[in-house]
This record gives C-alpha cells, structure tokens and sequence, in this order.
C-alpha cells in the first residue's frame, strides 16, 4: 500500500514522468533510451524514475499500471503507454498533439 | 527460459482465437521478437486495453521468461 502511495506522489508531483530502467542521460535499456530520446527530441522536459535503483518501484509500477514491462510513461497523471504505444503515438504526431492539448510543449 | 515463436502463438491463440499473428525473431535468440496481431476483439479498444489483452494472454510470461516482445495490433 505504502509503495502505491509514494507512485503516486511521483506521478502527481511530475507532469511527465517515465519509469526507466537507468537514467534519461543514460538508459540501460534500448527500450527505455527510445522513449527518453522521444521525449527529448520533442524538448519535453521529464522526470526519469530509475526503477534499476528500487526493485519497490520496479515491482509496484507494474502492479499500479497493470503494465508487465518498463518503460512506463505518464502524462499529468495519466498512463499514456509502454515503448511500442509511445513509438507509435510519435510516429503518427498524436503525442506532440496529446503534449500541446496538456499544455505541456 | 525463452519462448519460442510456436508457443507465444500458442498462448495467444487460446486466448485470442480469431488473432492474425506475425511474430519476427528479432535477434535469432528466442528472447526478443516482434508481434503484429490483428484480431475483431481489438475493435473500438484503446491501444493500451490492446496491449494489455495480448500481455494477458501470455499469462505472465511477458517481462519473465519472455524479456522483449514489441507488440503491434490492429483491429479488424
């Protein structure tokens, strides 16, 4: 309950917020460094949480989403998808889109 | 601890049934592959509920014995 509680708080206190394995200057995971380049490449500025540093996080972020894999990205509280989901939303200009109508970029 | 091609579609079949799948062995190592799945129960879904039927069907295998699976669906 307690880990579920302080996701939360991450995911409230940062508009933009990706679960990653490693950090947003160096991920460890191809998955999760094209996500984080996506991101950058849109000059959205984010909170990277490195889930490798708390296997809690890793675990409950899992269970909260109810998501098997990381990387997980959220947008003003909102869980906007894994890797593929997020890849195929830039593809297509629906996450610029989706960023601009949160007033994010 | 990997899955071969056989039993992912296996796994997603039987939850599936009418599931067109496609599944590429990205690296030749069992372990990372990609899925284009097209199935009528993805229609009117969002992407993520899409995702999350496919992650179901393989029945916790996804992030476990099976490290990477990019997954694509489409409805039908």
């Amino acid at each position: 309950m307690e880990i579920k509680l302080e996701i939360e708080n991450i995911i409230n206190k940062n508009e933009v917020c990706l679960f990653m394995k490693g950090v947003p200057e160096a991920p460890q995971c191809g998955f999760s460094m094209a996500v984080s380049n996506i991101l950058k490449h849109l000059d959205v500025s984010f909170k990277g949480v490195n889930v490798l540093e708390n296997e809690e996080i890793r675990n409950g972020i899992k269970t909260y989403s109810d998501w098997p894999t990381i990387p997980q990205l959220y947008i003003k509280g909102e869980f906007v998808g894994g890797c593929d989901i997020v890849k195929e939303l830039f593809e297509s200009g629906e996450l610029k889109k989706l960023l601009q109508t949160k007033k994010i970029i | 601890m990997a899955l071969s091609i056989d039993e992912i579609t296996k796994l997603i079949t039987e939850s599936i049934p009418d599931a067109e799948i496609e599944i590429k062995d990205l690296a030749g190592d069992n372990n990372h592959y990609s899925a284009k799945i097209s199935s009528k129960i993805f229609n009117g879904i969002s992407k993520i509920e899409q995702h999350k039927l496919v992650y179901k069907s393989l029945k916790g295998k996804m992030g476990n014995e099976l490290h990477a699976l990019s997954i694509t669906t489409e409805g039908k």
